[in-house]
């Protein structure tokens, strides 16, 4: 799998480490129900068959983070933007 | 008809033209007091248990393909109870305790073989680790002995024993661990509970539910029409987001990919089973002789159901390290199944979370070991509405209250587990 990096361009999945999902949204610890928001935020997953947002490091390029579109079902990727813009967007 | 040697002989002279189906492939009725969704190893014997030891036969287990064409087809049939954490090793035990009887409960040849485990150690810390476990597992009923590197130097002298990132130190045996032959063990749960009265529904996708005005699970709806049930049990391991997704439920799992591989056959070599954690690498030998083996996950979320290039190589080089004479062989195939993994690396077994709902998931890549006795204490659960003994720890608000069950300690990460 070759994942396009923003900075480096394709690249090798094997030098980026995963995260995993990049839609769960770190609470407001300060929240009346902050408990139940981060077992949310902690533990419970979409975790869809196909189209999925996902980080990955680019641990041995770079060193940024990155977000990807890939489908859970072909891995072929759509998109990849560093993950402070994919946060913006 | 009853499986004895007699009837072998006899079937085997009148070339099987006497034989009976294994298994009915039945109508499905309109409504099941329990419908069990997921036809592999877990949901059949969820059902031979409700028949066999809670009296309830009006039972169905709904398959999308055919029966074993998930992970209980497609795993490396290890059974063992070597567990650390007092929420996972009594369960366990009861497991080998069951399958050390299975043969006879179900009258069919699962190929059970207690042919022992060892998890190979190569430093101090790691002899540490073992040494908890061991006793662990002892605290709990199980057997372990703790072998040092001459004693698994006589049970697998072709390892290489002076790696120099990887000397091998000794090793934690089970020797009650082994292996079964887990298509049989598919198919010996499905006869012995369509004998009890089960109906076994294959090319059945569960496609949607029917709910009741109070959001009660009524039923399933499949491209065959709807099937109404009084409970409905969800044992679809890889797929188990999928189709509670279907309920508006989100699960605390992440379905990964899991690779095993098969050398051609060759003579008895390996005795047993054996780990190489350190490595990412584990191996034993079939009765047809191809050496049976696997190491990590594919590290990202993945419902392909196929494996990369990556990890073929990382698993290869790690056998190889550990066992140079791997190289000498020819790997004859590889293939993939869909893991269903928890936040914890351990199952869920439990009520809810919708009324006349019950869900089994998160067995991760170790669920193979765990079919009879998570068919004994889901069957339990579903019948009596409560959590069996051993399967109290392992509930879904655990994930809420805090008491996860992390073997590795790794955290809310399901690739590293
Ligand atoms: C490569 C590999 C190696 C493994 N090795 C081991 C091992 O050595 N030891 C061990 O203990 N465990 C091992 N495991 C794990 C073990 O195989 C699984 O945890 C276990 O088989 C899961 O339970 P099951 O048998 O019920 O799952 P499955 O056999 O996957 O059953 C689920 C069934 O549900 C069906 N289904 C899905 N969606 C629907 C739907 N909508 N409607 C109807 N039916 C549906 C599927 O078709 C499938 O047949 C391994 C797994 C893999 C992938
Ligand atoms: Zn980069």
């Amino acid at each position: 799998m070759l994942i396009p990096c923003p900075y480096c361009g394709a690249r090798d999945a094997e030098e980026f480490s995963y995260r995993g999902d990049a839609t769960p949204v770190r609470p407001d610890a300060a929240a009346p129900d902050a408990a139940e928001q981060f077992h949310d935020y902690v533990y419970l997953r979409d975790n869809p068959a196909g189209a999925f947002r996902e980080l990955w490091y680019h641990s041995a390029g770079c060193r940024r983070w990155v977000e990807v579109e890939r489908d859970t079902l072909t891995h072929a990727i759509t998109a990849t933007r560093f993950a402070a813009e994919g946060r913006r967007a | 008809m009853r499986y004895s040697l007699f009837n072998v002989i006899v079937n085997g002279l009148t070339k099987n033209r006497f034989a009976e189906r294994a298994w009915r492939d039945p109508e499905p009725k309109p409504e099941y007091d329990v419908l069990v969704i997921g036809g592999g190893g877990h949901g059949l014997a969820t059902a031979y248990y409700l028949a066999k030891n809670h009296g309830i036969t009006n039972v169905a287990v709904l398959e999308k393909g055919w029966i074993g064409s998930g992970n209980a087809g497609r795993n490396t049939t290890i059974f063992r109870s070597n567990y650390l954490l007092p929420g996972n090793e009594p369960f366990y035990e009861h497991s080998v305790k069951l399958w050390e009887g299975l043969e006879q409960e179900l009258n069919y040849n699962v190929m059970a073989s207690q042919r022992g485990i060892v998890n190979l150690i190569h430093s101090d810390a790691q002899r540490d680790v073992y040494v908890r476990r061991g006793n662990a597992m002892r605290l709990a009923g199980a057997d372990s002995e703790l072998l040092d590197a001459a004693q698994v130097r006589t049970l697998l002298p072709f390892l290489d024993y002076d790696n120099a990132r990887f000397p091998i130190k000794g090793g934690l045996l089970q020797a009650r661990a082994g292996t079964a032959r887990h298509d049989g063990v598919v198919w010996g749960f499905a006869r012995a509970a369509d004998k009890l009265g089960v109906d076994i529904l294959q090319n059945r996708e569960v496609t949607g539910f029917t709910r009741g005005p109070d959001g009660a699970v009524t039923g399933v709806e499949t491209p065959r029409g709807t099937i109404k049930a009084k409970k409905i049990a969800l044992a679809v391991a890889g797929s188990s987001s999928r189709l509670a997704s279907k309920l508006g439920l989100r699960l605390p799992i992440e379905s990964l990919v899991m690779q095993a591989f098969v050398s051609e056959a060759i003579k008895p070599l390996i005795p047993g089973v054996f780990t190489f954690g350190a490595g990412h690498f584990y191996i034993s030998q079939s009765d047809k002789g191809g050496l049976v083996f696997g190491g990590d996950l594919d590290g990202y979320n993945s419902y392909a159901q196929r494996g990369n290039l990556p990890v073929i190589e990382d698993v290869l080089e790690g056998g190889v390290a550990l066992m140079p004479l791997l190289g000498r062989l020819r790997l004859l195939r590889q293939w993939a199944g869909l893991c269903d993994m928890s936040m914890d690396g351990s199952p869920i077994i439990d009520i809810g979370p919708l009324p006349n709902l019950y869900l089994n998931a998160g067995w991760s890549y170790g669920g193979f070991k765990a079919t009879p006795a998570s068919g004994w204490c889901f069957a339990h659960t579903i019948a009596r509405d409560e959590p069996h003994p051993l399967t109290k720890a392992m509930r879904l608000d655990r994930f809420r209250t805090g008491h996860v069950i992390d073997e590795k300690g790794v955290g809310a990460q399901p690739n590293l587990h």
